[in-house]
């Protein structure tokens, strides 16, 4: 389903595919290149050699159809601080053209945040944004999640959260690329890939 | 199409509700385009004749470099926060979103300025000819200065200090409307008709509504990655 070739000064020959229902855990010590590597995943960088394919046809080529059902999730949340929970998953979701109100109150549930909907984003804290950011990735229906660092600044409870969402993500055929230092545990349908 | 639509109008409500959010910052730039106005007469001198011929120039001068300085703040917390990066992963065309948020940042920063351009106008003495035409050439020429604006910012936006390159980049491409609004003005002030300097301005537009977009998406993409 997907399919990546090097990139030169990160990495080379680099060469996968992901079917539905799988998660790849990408590792590598700092400056590795795995941020670079998800960057290039979801098409925000273009990679020096080689090309990203989504059910067989180039993400470049098809880039609606392959935003339409990617969920991207990086250092920078991509949240206003300004505007509050509800008006930052309501604007970035009419963003994408998806219509998610009736769904709101049940994934801030999931999330645990649905009790301070009317709270602006600057009043939480990182590990609370982190969910702001959660649920509008739930919100968006995409079947594919490319998370960067998804455990920074979360609690115990938010890493199991987080675990238990993926493991429902991958149940219902979604697939899911993501980096992290801590150890991960999905039921076994994790490959791992390790960059130099 | 309904997406697309959805989609634009939920940015350009955002835009202003975050600008409501900071009125304080919102009202910058229109202070200083009334100040500048405002200096001349006591700056230069009060004598009426003098101003009257002065007024278009002054008027579009502090217009231009007010629009010039609330640019830089388009794209900048949108690249700062990530949201930038999120609305280049939508299905929904970027360049449609770039419109969104170029029509988002006239109607904080050009729109003010119309409103109060014919009472800055009355101060510099000038006609009530010329303050209709000055209306128009602003109505037209500001739009025209945002979206070209938004091309030289989205070209800057991924560098810390791009101020400067900024007024390079821009500036230059300023100076076209800067003649032919100034000039619709002065002519419409001596009671020439201006219709040809009004068309060019809006050919200028039309240009820059169907081509701009495209380029400042092009741009935001070469700074996101």
């Amino acid at each position: 389903m997907c399919c990546v070739r090097g990139e030169a000064t990160l990495f080379e020959q680099l060469d996968f595919a992901l079917t539905a229902g799988e998660a790849l855990q990408v590792e590598g010590a700092n400056g590795s290149g795995k941020t670079s590597l998800l960057r290039i995943l979801s098409g925000l960088t273009l990679p020096d050699e080689g090309e990203v394919r989504w059910r067989g046809a180039s993400i470049m080529e098809r880039r609606a159809e392959f935003h339409g059902q990617l969920a991207y999730l990086g250092h920078h949340l991509g949240l206003k601080l300004e505007l509050t929970i509800e008006e930052n998953l309501r604007l970035a979701l009419g963003i994408r053209s998806v219509c998610a109100a009736s769904r709101l109150r049940s994934v801030l549930e999931a999330v645990r945040l649905d009790h301070r909907v009317d709270l602006p984003v600057r009043a939480l804290s990182a590990g609370q944004r982190q969910r702001v950011a959660l649920a509008r990735m739930l919100l968006s229906e995409a079947k594919l999640w490319i998370l960067d660092e998804p455990f920074t600044s979360l609690d115990s409870a938010g890493v199991v959260l987080v675990q238990t969402l993926a493991e429902e993500h991958l149940l219902r055929g979604g697939v899911m690329v993501l980096t992290s230092h801590q150890t991960v545990s999905l039921n076994g349908r994790l490959r791992k890939l390790e960059l130099a | 199409m309904s997406g697309i639509w959805r989609a634009f109008i939920s940015l350009v409500q955002r835009d202003l509700l975050l600008a409501f959010r900071h009125r304080g910052e919102l009202i910058n730039p229109l202070l200083f385009f009334m100040i500048v106005v405002t200096l001349f007469p006591l700056g230069v001198s009060p004598e009426e004749t003098l101003l009257r011929t002065l007024a278009p120039g002054v008027i579009w001068i502090a217009a231009l470099l007010s629009a010039l300085f609330s640019l830089e703040s388009m794209f900048r917390s949108d690249f700062d926060d990530g949201a930038l990066e999120q609305m280049a992963l939508s299905p929904q065309p970027l360049p449609v979103l770039v419109l969104a948020k170029v029509l988002a940042h006239w109607l904080v920063s050009g729109l003010p300025m119309l409103m109060m351009a014919p009472l800055l106008a009355l101060l510099l003495a000038m006609p009530g000819t010329g303050i209709q035409a000055l209306e128009l050439t602003l109505l037209v020429g500001t739009p025209l200065l945002s979206l070209i604006g938004s091309i030289g910012v989205a070209l800057t936006v991924g560098m810390r200090r791009g101020g400067v390159l900024l007024t390079l980049l821009v500036l230059p491409l300023y100076v076209p409307i800067l003649i032919f609004a100034t000039n619709a003005v002065t002519a419409a002030v001596a009671g020439l008709p201006y219709d040809g300097q009004m068309y060019f301005l809006a050919a200028l537009l039309a240009l820059a509504m169907t081509l701009s977009p495209f380029a400042t998406a092009a741009a935001l993409r070469i700074s996101l990655s």
